[in-house]
Order: C-alpha cells, then structure tokens, then sequence
C-alpha cells in the first residue's frame, strides 16, 4: 500500500488495502491523493446533495467513460441521487443547420453512452440537467451548513455564499468519487478559516449595478480570494428574497468565471455575513472600491471576438446560468415592453432563454405566458449555452448575451440587459463592451 | 551549467526528458483538444491563445508551467492523453498545483496506471530560468535538475 500523509480511519485503511474491492480501492486512493495535494489532513463525511460538472459525451476522452463503465461494473452508486450540468443540444429549440448538427454529433458522439452511464450511478431522473440544481423545481438544494462536493463553478458559489453549504470549487470526476464514496477532504471553503474574506469589497455605484458586471468586477480582482461585500443592501435591502438570489446567481456565476471565486459574503444579506458580520474578515484585508467609473472601466475593458463588429447577430443567449422561472417572466415583460415601444410584435434576433427543465415544466403550466414567449419569437431550452459555443461552426457567428460567463468561455459578445433589448427588436448592434 | 531547484512531491518519480515550457497557465482543453479529436499520436499544442507552446508536440514532454487553466473537463482530457500515450512524462509546476490538473495526474495515476511525475511550488525563478528544449531530471524526492 502506498504511504499516506491524510489522517485515515480504520475502514479508510481497510479500503485502501483492497479488502472492500479494487473498485473501492482505488476510488478511495483518488480522493485521498486529491486531498493530500491541499494539504487536506482528514476526510470528512458528506452530508448535503451531490451535483455533476459534466453532462456531455465529448469525444476523445473515451477514457473517462470506460473508467465509468469499471464503476458500473463494480455496482457502486452516488449516495443519493444526483442532477448534472445541462446537456449540450436541442435541435427542437435551438435552431441549427445540418453543418452545425453534423459537427455536434461527431463532438458529442458518447452522448447517450454517457447518459445511460449516469443513470447507472444515480441521476436522480431525465430532468436533471441543469446548472441551478438549487432551483426549488428541481429540488436537489442543499441546507445551510451542509457538506458538498461540487465541480459546477456557477453552483459552487451560490450553494457556498448564498445558502451557507460548504464545498471546495472541486475538479470533475473527482466530485462523483466523492458523491459515491460518501466524504470529501476537509480544506478550503470547508472549513471556518477557509471561509473568512480577504477582500472588503466596497460598492458605492449611484444604483445596483449590473450583476454580471459586479461579478466579473470582483473576480478579476480577489481572483480566488473570499470577498466581504458591503453596500448592495442599499439597493437590494436587507435579508434573502427570489429577486436578491437570482441577482447574487448571476453575480457569483460572473465572480466564478471571470475569476475563480468559490464563496463570497454580502453584508446583511447572505447567512454568513448576516451571522458573523465583518468578523469574517482577516485582520490584514485588503479593500477594493466599485463606483459607477469603475462598472464602466470594466465593461469596457472585454475584448470582441467578433470580425465585424458591426455585424447582425445570429443568435442572442440568455440564461448562463440557467434562469430561474421569475427570471423567465422579467425577461418575457421587458421584451413585451420593448416591442410595444417599437411598434412591433416579434423580435428581429433568434433569443434563446435557458433554464432547466423542471423550471421550464413549471413555467409551461402557465400556457397564456408560454404562449406570450413563443408569440414573441423567443426561444425555451435546457441546453449549456456554452456547449452550443464548443461548435466551431457556431462559434464563428455573431453571438450576443447578457452572460459574464458566456462571454469569458467563447466568442460570445457581451451587452447589458437594455442593450440586448434594444438589438434583439431593432436587429441593429450599438453600445456594448470594447466599442472604444 | 545545470541548475537545481526543489519543490513539493505531488505524484514521485525520477525522470529525464526535455521541456516545454509555458508561462502563462496552460489551458489542457484547448491544447490537447485536435490531437484528441484526430486520435493522433503525437500531441500538437492547439491552443493559439498561448504563443509559448502553440505548435510543440507536447508527447512525451515534460511541461514546465505555472498553473492549468481552462474548462472544467481539463482534468478528464489529461487522464484521456495520458492513457492514449500522448501525455506529459512529468509536469512542473512553480505554483501551487489546482484542482483541474491534481485531479487528471491522479486519475491517471491510479485508474491507468500511467504516471505523470508531478512536482508543485518550484517558484517563479524556476519558471524564469527553464527554456524549452532543455533536458531536465526529475528525481523522486522533488529536486528538478535543468541542465
């Protein structure tokens, strides 16, 4: 048996010297070695819902499935049932030509293998792909002071700063050995002094600003630091509520991918902070002023990827992350607004919202607003965006959204909300990021 | 002259092979992502955002960087390369190891059995001092020798 720094228990070891199967084994192996390379120093049990990165059968790394498949064989499970990120096509909603669909089903040609692998070891059923797993309609949410072990970056830091569940920002694969194993090395967000901030963020902007913006803001500067941010009570007022959650999704999920943010805390308004308040911070913090000058260096700091910056866009993504259903009728009122102002009655840019199925279910019951959407000319899917990006004939066309993320993985250009409302009905792009 | 650095054991081993070296975080998507697609045998960096290594055959090559960046699956691409035979035979990091790459040399490492020496925290001025193209000893108990 291999020498171990890690701390382990009598079973640990038990496993760790083949007696539970070589499956076991080397299960257990992988996620103590992941652990010694933080310096975790134990294992500790996992207590809270179990959520996957990836939901696509890449080509290429048959490798990986094939190590699923000796996971199958062994008959191991996740401990509880788990949701997984989006899957990456929807020709019914998407629309895509033959080009496009042919290059998706070269890319993602293990897709149904990888699916039925999941379900082998635990999806909890066929709605389950999504990147909100915390979303009440999809219900796999877990409770304040929970241990988890989640990959999902958007995920990770909505389940850590605004329920108060506790996961490191884990690498996938890593987090499924952990969900079947049942623990998780103890380093990082899940401990208490992992959890203190090393940033105060100070937002003195003359309004909210735009969440994706604050986000990206933050990340790019406390990178993976933990951020105590104060003055958005001012604006959002005090305490939890739908609309403070989804700005803090959109705002974590532009933190976690601009930079690589796994927690933050919001004075007076997420658990953490309400609780201990400025404790949290270090004593030798450091502090990063946001005012309205700032929001606008930001912005304009994105590079286009675009070729002509003038062109119409094929496409406009809304919802990376996944929408959540209230998010769905403000998009489908400011759009109504909009086209009403305009005189017109359908949209010029196919506009594709995203949210997970079980939202989308939800949201369906409501016929007359589904309707409504449709009408419009916009467009309802489970997909990843992202994964939609990942196809090179796709990715050479100009597309818009309102996503930090979206923008910072692809060629994607990014517009504030107004902005999109007025090129999705005029057709015509003006403003925007790195005009100047 | 050879010059002599020591950092922090991740996955042990003694080595010899030559650098390639990258100073900006290596992105193992985007790198392995036409080699992966073209079930090719040898590992052409393909990815153009990073002039360091843009075009290297990565195989077999001992990669020399500050940190992995990049997509979530990174981690399962470097298992993939590795089994195929096309991944690194050691990895250099001069920072602390992240998530991503820990996760893929350890699930080669133990799922199959293909090892990449990993060594973490050589600092900056290993990163300053290596050029691609050297040949470069790794031993077991974390020295990196560049001669």
């Amino acid at each position: 048996m291999r020498q171990y720094k890690m701390e382990l228990s009598d079973e640990e070891k038990e496993i760790l010297e083949g007696k539970h199967g070589e499956v076991m084994r080397k299960i257990l192996e992988s996620v103590v070695l992941y652990g010694e390379a933080f310096e975790a120093k134990r294992l500790i049990p996992i207590d809270g819902p179990v959520h996957l990165v990836t939901s696509f059968g890449l080509s290429g790394i048959e490798t990986v499935f094939d190590m699923m498949d000796e996971l199958i064989e062994a008959g191991v499970k996740a401990k509880a049932p788990f949701t997984v990120d989006p899957r990456p096509m929807d020709f019914e909603n998407v629309e895509c030509s033959d080009v496009q669909k042919k290059i998706f089903s070269v890319l993602y040609s293990n897709q149904a293998r990888y699916e039925e692998q999941l379900r082998k070891l635990g999806l909890k059923n066929d709605n389950a792909f999504t990147c909100t797993c915390y979303m009440p309609q999809v219900g796999n949410v877990p409770k304040r002071g929970q241990v988890l072990s989640w990959a999902e970056s958007s995920a990770v830091v909505y389940a850590n700063s605004v329920i108060g569940a506790r996961t490191n920002r884990t690498s996938g694969i890593i987090e499924l050995l952990c969900g079947i194993l049942g623990k998780v090395p103890e380093f990082g967000l899940v401990t208490d002094e992992g959890r203190r901030a090393k940033w105060l963020v100070e937002v003195k902007t003359s309004k909210l600003p735009n969440a994706q913006v604050l986000g990206s803001a933050i990340g790019m500067k406390v990178v993976e630091d933990v951020p105590y941010i104060v003055g958005l009570d001012k604006f959002l007022g005090k305490g939890l509520n739908s609309t403070t959650e989804d700005y803090l999704k959109d705002m974590g999920a532009a933190s976690a991918s601009n930079g690589a943010v796994g927690l933050y805390h919001v004075e007076n308004i997420t658990p953490e902070a309400i609780e201990q308040g400025r404790d949290l911070l270090v004593k030798d913090y450091k502090t990063y002023m946001i005012d309205d000058e700032e929001i606008e260096r930001v912005i304009k700091s994105y590079p286009v990827l675009w070729k002509d910056l003038n062109a119409k866009p094929a496409k406009c993504f809304i919802g990376c992350p996944h929408l959540s259903k209230n998010q769905i009728y403000e998009w489908i009122e400011k759009v109504s607004h909009r086209l009403a102002k305009a005189g017109k009655d359908k949209v010029e840019i196919d506009t594709v919202l995203c949210a997970a199925p079980d939202v989308i279910s939800d949201f369906k019951t409501d016929e007359e607003a589904y309707q409504k959407l449709i009408d419009m000319g916009l467009h309802l899917t489970y997909i990843c965006p992202l994964m939609y990006m990942s196809n090179p004939e796709c990715s050479k066309q100009p597309i818009i959204t309102n996503s930090n993320k979206l923008r910072t993985y692809s060629t994607a250009r990014f517009f504030l909300d107004d902005e999109v409302l007025d090129i999705i009905v005029t057709g015509i792009v003006q403003g925007g990021a790195g005009d100047e | 002259m050879s010059r002599t650095f020591k950092g922090r054991v991740v996955i042990g081993g003694n080595v010899t092979g030559e650098s390639v070296v990258t100073h900006q975080g290596f992105n193992v998507l985007a790198s392995y992502l036409k080699a992966l697609g073209e079930r090719s045998n040898t590992a052409i960096c393909s990815d153009q955002n990073n002039k360091d290594i843009f075009g290297k055959d990565l195989a077999g090559k001992i990669i020399c960087l500050p940190q992995t960046i990049g997509s979530t699956t990174g981690g399962m691409i470097l298992q993939s390369v590795a089994n195929l035979g096309i991944g690194p035979k050691a990895m250099l990091f001069s920072e602390h190891i992240d998530s991503l790459a820990a996760a893929g040399i350890i699930l080669c490492e133990v799922w199959n059995q293909k090892t990449i020496v990993t060594i973490d925290q050589l600092g900056s001025e290993f990163l300053d001092y290596v050029k691609t193209g050297q040949q470069i000893e790794v031993k077991e108990d974390g020295t990196v020798i560049v001669m």
